[in-house]
């Protein structure tokens, strides 16, 4: 934990805050297997590395490129190792206000003083406080009342662990306010073959009436490791849906929690898991139905090959004021080799009497009556099989209402599916 | 075209083909009647080349390959075509995707062209109206939802695409109307030529009535007990198949 120990105190607004998490991550310690919501998940080996915090990097524009998706228009904004890049970012703002989180803090602004960390939780979530604590940079956005925002505001951090393990904290805190709309894509990508850790932090809150959708991209390297938690809030009538892709790295975590603040909300949540080798991801929702009329769709579906492990951990509160919510959450696995390995655990407590809820996980094989099939008309087993498995991801895929986006996951998982 | 010599096959432990000798020649159609259990489903799931099925001894040849070493998809290419008897409902693949994929491998295979969408949609138009194919079903994934005269339609049009050598229909009449059977029926009748053969399973003498066999046989515990041409079907039809396990049982006993 040598990094520890580099706390530095840019923003000085921020100072007793950081000091807070600090105090809370060393009491609270590096999560074991021994919590319970990290029994399937063991991130000791991450925190034995020595990284670099904000390590320099050397890479040229020409370098990055690659990270970026094609198609892909509207706003860009990239950081490299934690620091903004003025240069490999595109920010052309119609309706919304981007700053980075530095800005933002320096210039201690009403919105985000009133919104920042108020959605996270340092006192229980160890991997909460440590972002909290370092913090370097990010985005802060702002959508005022009332507006639309056709042109997707794409976030892109790159790792660059070309020379030396990196350490990164990307800290994001979107708030949307009042009957507006807007899309949201992060993408995460290490280059280089050193070890990263990235702790992001991405805090949504969703006005009234508010409609907002967002994406999350984990197609990283086998050294690259993420412990990201998305922190959503949403006001009444609104509709929020997030979208998580992994489809490579060493240990993901990834903890998304939703609270419900008001009556008639929509929350949907979809997650895809295409994984090989030996990556480890753990998908940990968490959903709290605080008020009565309120829907949430919870939808994550997993392919595992080779010794890669998944873990899907689904929680549902229905508090006793949450009458006539609707809650629906499905995980579905397929486990392409014996060595890979799947726990799934719905938990549902539904403490009001007038709700409907259901849950379901599967694990299992290709179906082989439809492999036969298919051989029976001279497709090969191979093909036959990236055939059903695309079947498989499809109805996750068809949800990317970003066409670019889209584009750019299939081609992922046709590479992928060979 | 199709040699079978002294078939063996076992499923779960249990044997079910006994010693089958057939040949079929090309432009032949050979209808394989029997009773429940005699090894009809077992005979088409092992000419395809099923998994489930354990062959212990005999031969099968097509055109003088060895059908038995090949797997399934090999099969299909050389031009064994079945028709399932339960078509499998695939949600997420499309039909018309799934279909192209099959001729190109098929093409490949026979070192045709593949054919490119465009050309695949052409060819996919002039053999939809032998089979009566609506469009709206070849957008939708495969088999999913289709009613069952829907889903052997959609076997039958596969086959038409394909052009298979041999075709093995595998009960196809179950669970059909007569529309719908007339309507497959003339499916095979406008494919059949006197370079491709058939071997139609199934246990009724119906469909018999609109594609006209040249060759019955009847199959009674895992063996070929007896053949005839289509009167024998009409005799069945009218005589059960009681006749025909006593005469197999007295000569065994």
């Amino acid at each position: 934990m040598s990094f520890i120990n580099s706390l530095d105190t840019d923003f000085s607004n921020l100072k007793e805050l950081r000091e807070k998490a600090l105090t809370s991550f060393k009491a609270l310690g590096i999560p074991t297997p021994k919590n319970e919501e990290w029994k399937f998940t063991n991130i000791k080996k991450l925190f034995d590395v020595d990284y670099t915090k904000g390590a320099k990097s050397k890479l040229s524009n020409e370098q990055v490129q690659d990270v970026f998706i094609p198609g892909l228009e509207g706003n860009k904004i990239v950081f490299v190792n934690g620091e903004f890049k003025a240069e490999l970012s595109t920010i052309n703002p119609s309706n919304l206000e981007i700053s980075t989180f530095a800005e933002a803090a320096n210039k201690s602004s009403e919105v985000f003083a009133k919104y920042y960390a108020k959605q996270s939780n340092i006192d229980d979530e160890a991997i909460s406080a440590l972002n909290t604590a370092y913090a370097q940079d990010g985005v802060f956005i702002y959508v005022p009342k009332n507006k639309v925002v056709e042109e997707t505001t794409t976030l892109y951090f790159i790792t660059d662990a070309t020379t030396e393990n990196v350490v990164s904290y990307p800290r994001n805190l979107i708030v949307v306010e009042e009957n507006s709309q807007a899309k949201f894509v992060e993408v995460y990508k290490t280059i280089g073959s050193n070890n990263s850790l990235c702790n992001p932090i991405s805090e949504v809150f969703v006005g009234k009436s508010a409609i907002v959708e967002h994406f999350k991209l984990q197609n990283d390297v086998e050294t690259a490791s993420q412990l990201s938690s998305i922190n959503v809030d949403q006001s009444t009538s609104s509709v929020f849906k997030q979208h998580t892709y992994s489809f490579k790295g060493d240990v993901i975590r990834n903890n998304l929690t939703h609270t419900l603040n008001g009556e008639h909300i929509e929350s949907h949540m979809n997650g895809l898991y295409l994984l090989d080798g030996s990556t480890h991801v753990d998908n940990h929702t968490n959903v709290d139905h605080k008020f009565p009329n309120c829907e949430s769709h919870e939808l994550y579906k997993g392919i595992l090959d080779d010794k890669s492990r998944g873990v899907f951990n689904g929680k549902v509160f229905v508090r006793k004021d949450a009458q006539k919510t609707n809650a629906f959450q499905s995980n579905r696995n397929v486990l392409l080799s014996d060595s890979a390995t799947i726990n799934t655990k719905p938990q549902l407590e539904i403490w009001a009497d007038d709700v409907s809820c259901s849950h379901g996980c599967t694990i299992g094989q290709l179906d082989k009556e439809a492999l036969f099939y298919m051989n029976a008309r001279g497709i090969g087993r191979q093909k036959a099989q990236a055939l059903l498995m695309s079947a498989f991801a499809i109805e996750v895929i068809d949800r990317i209402s970003i066409e670019a986006l889209k584009v750019h996951v299939e081609g992922i998982i046709e590479a992928r599916l060979g | 075209m199709l040699s079978i010599k002294n078939l063996q096959a076992k499923i779960d432990g249990k044997q079910i083909l006994n010693g089958l000798n057939l040949e079929v020649k090309a432009g032949e159609i050979h209808a394989i009647m029997g009773p429940n259990g005699a090894g009809k489903s077992t005979l088409a799931a092992v000419l395809a080349g099923r998994e489930d099925y354990e062959v212990l001894g005999g031969t099968v040849e097509l055109d003088g390959v060895d059908l038995l070493e090949m797997a399934p998809e090999e099969r299909a290419r050389e031009g064994v075509f079945l028709a399932f008897q339960y078509p499998v409902e695939i949600p997420g693949v499309n039909t018309t995707s799934f279909l192209k994929t099959a001729v190109n491998e098929v093409r490949k295979h026979r070192g045709e062209e593949e054919l490119d969408a465009v050309r695949f949609l052409k060819f996919m138009k002039e053999k939809m109206k032998t089979v009566d194919m609506p469009q709206s079903l070849l957008k939708r994934a495969l088999n999913e939802g289709f009613s069952g005269g829907e889903k052997k339609r959609n076997e039958i049009f596969q086959m038409s695409l394909l052009e298979p050598k041999l075709s093995i229909l595998d009960e196809t009449d179950s669970g059909l109307d007569i529309d719908a059977l007339k309507v497959v029926a003339n499916g095979v009748n406008t494919y059949k030529s006197d370079k491709n053969a058939f071997i139609v399973v199934t246990h009724y003498q119906r469909l018999l009535d609109y594609i006209i066999p040249d060759f019955v046989h009847v199959l009674y515990k895992g063996r070929i007990v007896k053949s005839g041409t289509k009167d024998l079907a009409l005799e069945l039809e009218e005589r059960g198949y009681d006749w025909i396990k006593e005469e197999v049982d007295g000569v065994s006993a």
